[in-house]
């Protein structure tokens, strides 16, 4: 008898470290999604109330005191500029990188490809960012092709993960089948096989742009010495959306503060509504794919 | 990964034998190119990373790993000693956070949490990951910094006050704002990397431990976290190397200070911070170099780190193909 009610005080005891553990993991999950809330919330308050057209129509005006139109036009083409030529550099390098390490290269090679892919996605921003300067910049000053460039590093290594997730999901009685019709190995490749993988480079691209569009680091060694004028020539240093919001998140001045709020507003939420359109776009090719997870 | 299956391969040597295609020759050499120009861009940045540090090395030698100072005045010394520190204090500091937190929250996502809430709460998890860096750290002064001056910090500070790491005035720059920081950085990351790994482990196993009339939590400590244990241990590095890698938030919330200290209310700063606020000064090429010294511990470090987790990671994804 003594024995049993002593059973049951464990189980008891049991589950309540249960309960307690559960009450804990469930807390954590909650926290996060809560901190994230209270950021969107707080940069959608006060940029919300800062913002207007002429963020995106009027460059800095250099007295903040005078109660001139002031926006940052420049750092939105400059971004636009900078994204859009890292964006074309890396595409290319990726996807071809990701056909041979899934079409071409034997087991060994694709493993060390692979990894090195995934140690250079681990290389802080910052030191690809000292790289380019001691690459480029010491030689030929800093430009908006450099900054591109040193984004482009970093986007290399996820749109080629992307590409060989996917182009590793193709059947191989694709490949066969085009083969045995008598195609040639390459118009397989590039007509029959990489058609089927458009969608994941798609959305592995977007992915890689709503990620560097709001990198600084890379940009402060390489496009940070700028002006207030507009400019479009990728041979000139531009100005960028994340660095002018660093920029202002340092001065002591409130009127720099709620622009960089109002930049801080439109670069979350392009890069999030670009994030969540890729991820949604991954899920239903996957499923396509026949993948369930 | 390379699926050149046999018949595949028989029949690519078959038609070699046949007609000889340029085109698949040209395909080849030109994706063969793009590969090795990824792998060769890791040994090019190593490279020119420290050629950069020459001057600085040639200068201090190793002697600048333990030096506590940064004087790029007339005497032109530098140190990275005190940055090593307060890249140790906040990147240990946040991961000893985010740790258990990330746990915590793949463990709800895979064993706890209603099957139609996984999906909404995981995608909201890693949004966090999204958030540029530097609106982390523009909310970080302007919204967590005086939160944690006025609130977090006295409360500390009278709760814990005896130890050091809680003495000191109450400030918005510190080690504690960037520590929050980064871990609000890396919790992300930690956790659904750790949520793979629990997808992985395998329904039988958890079956058996819940017939044998385990409770939920016993299961999960006597199944699940010993399955994955090393896949754990790979997210944490992965997640370490994040923070130590990461600048531009820290930056921003750290305050800038070259001084060894156990206050986390005081500012300090760490290699990546130390190298990003350093944009606009460098002058010498002492100093440049001194910079690039910085740029070149960390690289160090952040390739130690992610090899060592991809190791863990490939072996693990070996035993079970889930995880990739």
């Amino acid at each position: 008898m003594s024995a049993l009610s002593a059973n049951t005080d464990g189980l008891r005891r049991r589950r309540a470290v249960n309960r307690l553990m559960e009450a804990i993991a469930t807390a954590a999950a909650f926290a996060a999604v809560v901190v994230l809330g209270i950021m969107v919330v707080s940069v959608a308050r006060r940029g919300g109330a800062a913002i207007d057209l002429n963020l995106f129509t009027k460059t800095p005006h250099p007295f903040s005191f005078t109660n001139q139109p002031s926006g940052l036009a420049n750092a939105f083409v400059g971004t636009a500029v900078i994204v859009g030529i890292a964006t074309a550099m890396a595409v290319p390098v990726g996807v071809l990188s990701a056909i041979y390490l899934n079409e071409f290269a034997r087991a060994r090679v694709a493993f060390l490809i692979a990894l090195a892919l995934d140690v250079l996605n681990g290389v802080p921003a910052i030191v690809v960012g000292i790289f380019v300067f001691a690459l480029i910049v010491v030689h030929h000053g800093q430009s908006a092709l450099a900054g591109s460039f040193a984004l482009s590093i970093l986007m290399i290594p996820l749109i080629a993960r992307a590409t060989q997730e996917v182009l590793a999901l193709v059947p191989q009685a694709t490949r066969e089948g085009s083969l045995a019709l008598g195609v040639s190995r390459w118009r397989t490749t590039l007509g029959v096989v990489l058609p089927q993988t458009i969608g994941a480079i798609v959305t592995g691209t977007t992915l890689a742009v709503a990620r560097v569009a709001g990198e600084t680091a890379p940009l402060l060694f390489t496009s940070s010495i700028v002006g207030d004028r507009l400019q479009w020539n990728p041979h000139l240093a531009l100005a960028s959306v994340p660095l002018k919001i660093f920029e202002y998140s340092e001065s002591p001045d409130p009127a720099d503060h709620a622009r960089a709020w109002a930049a801080a507003l439109v670069l979350i939420s392009f890069v999030l509504v670009a994030s969540i359109t890729a991820r949604a776009l991954a899920a239903r090719s996957r499923r396509r794919m026949g993948l369930h997870r | 990964m390379a699926t050149t299956s046999p018949s595949l391969a028989r029949a690519a040597e078959l038609r070699r034998r046949g007609r000889f295609h340029p085109g698949d020759a040209a395909l080849h050499g030109v994706t063969l190119v793009a590969a090795l120009g990824a792998v060769a861009l890791l040994a090019l940045i190593a490279w020119k990373v420290v050629d950069q540090a020459r001057p600085a090395m040639h200068r201090f030698g190793l002697h600048f790993l333990v030096s506590n100072t940064w004087d790029p005045g007339i005497h032109q010394v530098f140190g990275a000693a005190a940055f090593i520190f307060g890249t140790a204090v906040t990147s240990l500091g946040a991961l000893l956070i985010a740790g258990p937190l990330s746990i915590a929250i793949a463990l709800f996502l895979t064993e706890l949490a209603p099957r139609w809430l996984r999906g909404p709460i995981g995608t909201l998890v890693e949004m966090l990951a999204a958030v540029p860096s530097v609106v982390v750290g523009l909310w970080g002064i302007l919204v967590m910094g005086p939160f944690v001056a006025n609130h977090l910090e006295p409360w500390l500070k009278h709760t814990f006050g005896f130890l050091p790491l809680f003495g000191g005035d109450p400030s918005i720059f510190g080690l504690l704002p960037a520590i929050l920081v980064l871990t609000i950085m890396i919790t992300p990351i930690v956790s659904s990397v750790s949520r793979e790994l629990f997808l992985g482990v395998p329904q039988d196993l958890k079956e058996g431990a819940l017939a044998l009339g385990t409770t939920r939590w016993e299961m999960i400590r006597g199944v699940v976290l010993p399955y994955a244990r090393s896949g754990i241990a790979a997210a944490l590095i992965l997640g370490l190397g994040r923070a130590v890698g990461e600048a531009i938030a820290v930056t921003q919330v750290i305050g800038g200070n070259v001084a060894i200290h156990w206050s986390l209310f005081r500012p300090g700063d760490t290699l990546a911070s130390r190298i990003a606020s350093q944009y606009q000064g460098a002058t010498t090429k002492l100093q440049v170099g001194s910079i690039a010294y910085l740029a070149t511990i960390l690289l160090v470090f952040s390739l130690l780190a992610n090899v060592a987790a991809q190791a863990i990671v490939r072996k693990v994804a070996r035993r079970q193909p889930v995880i990739r």
